[in-house]
């Protein structure tokens, strides 16, 4: 089917079956490969996009679903000038990725988070950001979040 | 590689060649190309008809607009190998860190264990991680084999390529830079200075950059032996460099094997066999749906325009399997491997001192059975491999540990020569171990071969976790006796299942002193694929050992760590351990109402010591709240990325011990996806304390060391909490949870 929504702020017509998940969509029919394939079944983060606005888990998640709707992926988070974001910035400053596979999955986490919860505990990182990542970046994806809502509060 | 060296009799004996010089023009710039290359080794071999000649290349590319580019020989799955190496190389190179960039190398036979061999050749003794043994050539391990005495330490990336690579190339490329501009000022060479890859000559006010001699310097010979900076004036080597391949990273601009596009390739899923030792005997596609379907033997694949599709119709498919022993259980195989533990028959006694038996007859001895499972890598990306073959040319994406093994057995499988396959390594999205093997470039090469298109075959997570070389699942039983405080006698038996790691890494070493020491192993052939997991083996025994030590300190009614410092005469690990009591506030929770355990580990030629503080909540749910590490790996040569490795290995240990263990049912693995191999995630992760012993011993190795001592800094904690001592891992067999 044709399906047509709002992507990286771009209207985006795609032809793809209607059952397949957004992941795959984006990875191969569109070629945007930044987003993640970790488990399939919604348990890791790795695909994680925003779907109007709310952190969403693509491998599970019907490409019919998202006719009209507005998606921003990992490639769509930097301003169109290159500019990253506060959470990209702070990902770099306090140097959180490693292998990196997780990491564009950790980062829409982060962003959906912060753009809900401007301030959030260190309670609120552990129950928005559920991620996997095997490379146990942990300690410092959350010192980076902290780093991140403090420089968009006050930028 | 050159087949000038006829393999030798006698003694190991080194000689040394100069460097080989090859300079040219790269990308519109000028390639400064060093090849410390080759080092005659000559030494005992005694089966061996082919040349034993080993060569290192680490190539310096200079522009003439002063951009430095190292070309790492190593691959980057996180540990942020290209920044520490390029790192080493610019600080001896005089460079400004400002103009450096890194690239990978290609998988050319060039590299081939350069960084292993050279260790040995320049007779600093070496030691290898884990990772890298599925590298080692038949050439290599007759090296390793006649250099037992002297391995000793280290990790290849760091210790080897770096240390004794990387440092001399750009001391080197110094000194025929610095000669090129004396030659060209008419100035005698030690007027000159280097810094900032500018050359100053001082008594004249003249200063020009690197890339201003670029050219002229690739006419001169470099000196094998240049002259290396002291420590203390390390200006690059040390300092916390931001990892240059980070900014791509947070951007979704990496490029990882999944992710590698090559015009008209289709996609293919694959099933493998459910059953070890199973082949698939026939196939029936009830739907016609099936776009294209290749049986492998031991996998079917379908090909596809999509995975999704592909994946679809593979679901769709009926295979029929036939062979393998679909009987295989896991409580089965548990038996057998207590049964194993009984026979002696075959048992290799790795060290012995003293009389344990005699000693160990005592009733007051101490007699335990501990036991690890199966685990699995769970790498984050899937195994994958984009693979296109035509007219007999193979080209092969993947990121992979060890793209030369990977493009010979592409090669082979395809029966074409090695100078056939091309191999593009791109990030590894995780490799620990599981990426040093070739099962999936062999599937991708021959799909691609027989449909004669490209194609990207992605396994599906489940097949991922049901298709690894898994950790050995290892039973062992620990006697010990403590006489005034102290250990008089410990014996340890244990079965050995082979997971590439050599003896002489001395995993099985009881790392204390005691007099009465036997240690023996019994090896078995695991029935499912086993092989390198972060760490090794010394997961496994740094478990047992540092239970055991924990129980025979509590039987001595002696605190645990000073109980270790007591039985320790090495000062770098006793150093370790009275810091360890200090950071951690031990015997002082930071959290109260908190118990501790320690753990030491000493492997890879890093000292890693470890104090888990937990409380445990309802339900026997342990709540984690720091893990304090101190590291004694001898020289930093990142601070940032060594903390890092520390953290990343905690994880890695934490959430095996909380959730780790593979099993098997009708033959069959049961465990698929996450749910149920879980993972530590953001909510269960301890806040960690990471802190490196200052030193100036050579680097040893920092991507598994952090890994080993977690396991039983966590149950001797519980241990202190509880009174339950925890002999059988994941916690969950003890009834214990993560909160
Ligand atoms: S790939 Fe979607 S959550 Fe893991
Ligand atoms: S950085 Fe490797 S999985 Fe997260």
């Amino acid at each position: 089917m044709k399906i047509s929504f709002v992507l990286n702020g771009e209207a985006t017509t795609v032809d793809a079956p209607s059952d397949m998940p957004l992941l795959w969509v984006l990875r191969e029919k569109l070629e945007l490969t930044g987003t993640k394939f970790g488990c399939g079944i919604a348990a890791c983060g790795a695909c994680t996009v925003h779907v109007n606005g709310v952190a969403t888990r693509t491998c599970v998640l019907p490409a019919s679903v998202i006719d009209g709707a507005e998606v921003k992926t990992i490639e769509g988070v930097a301003s169109p000038s290159g500019e990253m974001s506060a959470v990209q910035a702070a990902w770099i400053e306090h140097q959180a990725p490693q292998c990196g596979y997780c990491q564009s999955g950790m980062v829409m986490a982060a962003e959906a988070l912060l753009d809900e919860n401007p301030d959030p505990t260190d309670e609120d990182i552990d129950n928005a950001i559920t991620n996997i990542c095997r490379c146990g970046t942990y300690e410092r994806v959350r010192t980076a979040i902290h780093a991140a809502a403090r420089a968009r509060r006050e930028g | 590689m050159s087949s000038e060296t006829k393999p030798a009799s006698g003694v190991a004996k080194i000689a040394r060649r100069t460097f080989l010089v090859s300079a040219g023009v790269v990308g519109g710039g000028v390639a400064l190309g060093l090849a410390l290359s080759p080092n005659r080794l000559k030494m005992y071999r005694d089966d061996v008809a082919s040349d034993d000649e080993i060569i290192l290349n680490t190539w310096v590319k200079l522009t003439p607009d002063n951009q430095l580019t190292v070309i790492i020989p190593h691959s980057e799955m996180g540990q942020g190998v290209g920044t520490g190496l390029a790192q080493m190389l610019a600080e001896e190179m005089e460079a400004d860190w400002e103009t450096v960039s890194i690239e990978q190398a290609p998988a050319s036979d060039d590299y081939i264990n350069s960084d292993l061999g050279r260790g040995y050749i320049v007779g600093e003794g070496a030691r290898i991680p884990a990772f890298a043994y599925p590298m080692l050539d038949f050439a290599f391990l007759q090296i390793a084999k006649g250099l037992v005495g002297q391995i000793t330490g280290g990790s290849t990336a760091i210790r080897l390529t770096g240390y004794h690579g990387m440092r001399r190339a750009g001391a080197a490329a110094r000194e025929m830079l610095t000669r090129a501009a004396a030659k060209e000022w008419n100035v005698p060479v030690n007027a000159l200075r280097a810094e900032a890859s500018m050359i100053h000559h001082d008594a004249s006010g003249r200063s020009a950059s690197f890339g201003t001699f670029a050219a002229a310097a690739a006419s001169f010979t470099p000196n094998l032996k240049p002259e290396l900076k002291s420590a203390k004036d390390y200006k690059i080597v040390g300092t916390p460099k931001p990892r240059l391949d980070i900014p791509e990273k947070v951007t979704g601009e990496a490029q990882f094997g999944m992710d590698v596009i090559v015009p008209g390739m289709k996609y293919a899923a694959i099933a493998q066999a459910p059953v070890y030792g199973a082949e698939a005997v026939s196939i029936a596609d009830p739907t016609n749906a099936a776009p294209q379907i290749v049986n492998l033997g031991n996998a079917v694949v379908v090909v596809a325009d999509s995975y999704w599709e592909a994946s679809n119709a593979l679901r769709r498919i009926e295979i029929e399997w036939d062979g393998g022993d679909p009987s295989l259980t896991s409580d089965a195989l548990r038996a057998l491997h207590s049964a194993h533990l009984e026979e002696t028959d075959h048992e290799e006694v790795m060290d012995k001192a003293g009389d344990a038996p005699a000693k160990l007859a005592s009733p007051d001895t101490l007699s335990v059975e501990y036991a690890v499972p199966y685990l699995a890598h769970a790498t984050m990306e899937p195994m994958n491999c984009t693979a296109s073959v035509r007219d007999g040319k193979c080209e092969l994406w993947v990121g992979h540990q060890n793209p030369i093994t990977a493009r010979d057995d592409a090669a082979e499988a395809l029966g074409v020569n090695k100078s056939d396959v091309t191999i593009h390594n791109v990030y590894l999205g995780g490799g620990f171990g599981r990426r040093a093997r070739t099962d999936n470039v062999i599937q991708a090469a021959r799909v691609a071969s027989e449909i004669g298109v490209p194609v990207k075959l992605i396994w599906s997570r489940e097949q991922d976790m049901s298709n690894d070389f898994y950790r050995p699942a290892i039973v062992s039983r620990m006697k010990g006796l403590v006489e005034d405080g102290k250990i008089a006698a410990m014996d340890h038996a244990y079965i050995f299942a082979d997971a590439g790691m050599p003896d002489s890494e001395r995993p099985y070493a009881f790392q204390y002193d005691v007099q009465n020491k036997r240690i023996a192993r019994h090896p078995y052939e695991s029935p499912i694929p086993v092989g390198a997991w972060r760490s090794v083996d010394f997961t496994q025994m740094g478990f047992f050992n540092e239970s055991f030590m924990d129980e025979m300190a509590h039987r001595a009614g002696a605190d645990p760590l000073a109980f270790r410092i007591a039985h320790k005469s090495d000062p770098r690990c006793r150093a370790v351990l009275e810091r360890l009591a200090d950071e951690a506030r031990w015997g002082r929770p930071l959290t109260l109402g908190a118990a501790q355990g320690v753990a030491i580990v000493d492997s890879f030629e890093a000292i890693v010591g470890q104090v888990a503080e937990l409380t445990i909540e309802d339900d026997n749910r342990v709540r984690l709240h720091r893990l304090t590490s101190v590291v004694d790996c001898g020289q930093v040569i990142n601070p940032d990325s060594a903390e890092a490795q520390i953290h990343s290995s905690v994880i890695f240990a934490l959430s095996a011990v909380f959730f780790g263990e593979i099993t098997l049912e009708n033959g069959q693995i049961v465990q698929q996806n996450f749910p149920d191999y879980d993972m530590v995630r953001l909510r269960n992760a301890p806040v960690q304390a990471v802190h490196f012993i200052k030193s100036d011993h050579p680097p040893g190795g920092l991507g598994e060391p952090g890994t080993p001592p977690v396991a039983p800094a966590l149950t001797n904690a519980i241990y202190a909490a509880t009174g339950k001592r925890i002999r059988e891992l994941p916690l969950t067999r003890a009834g214990f949870s993560s909160v």
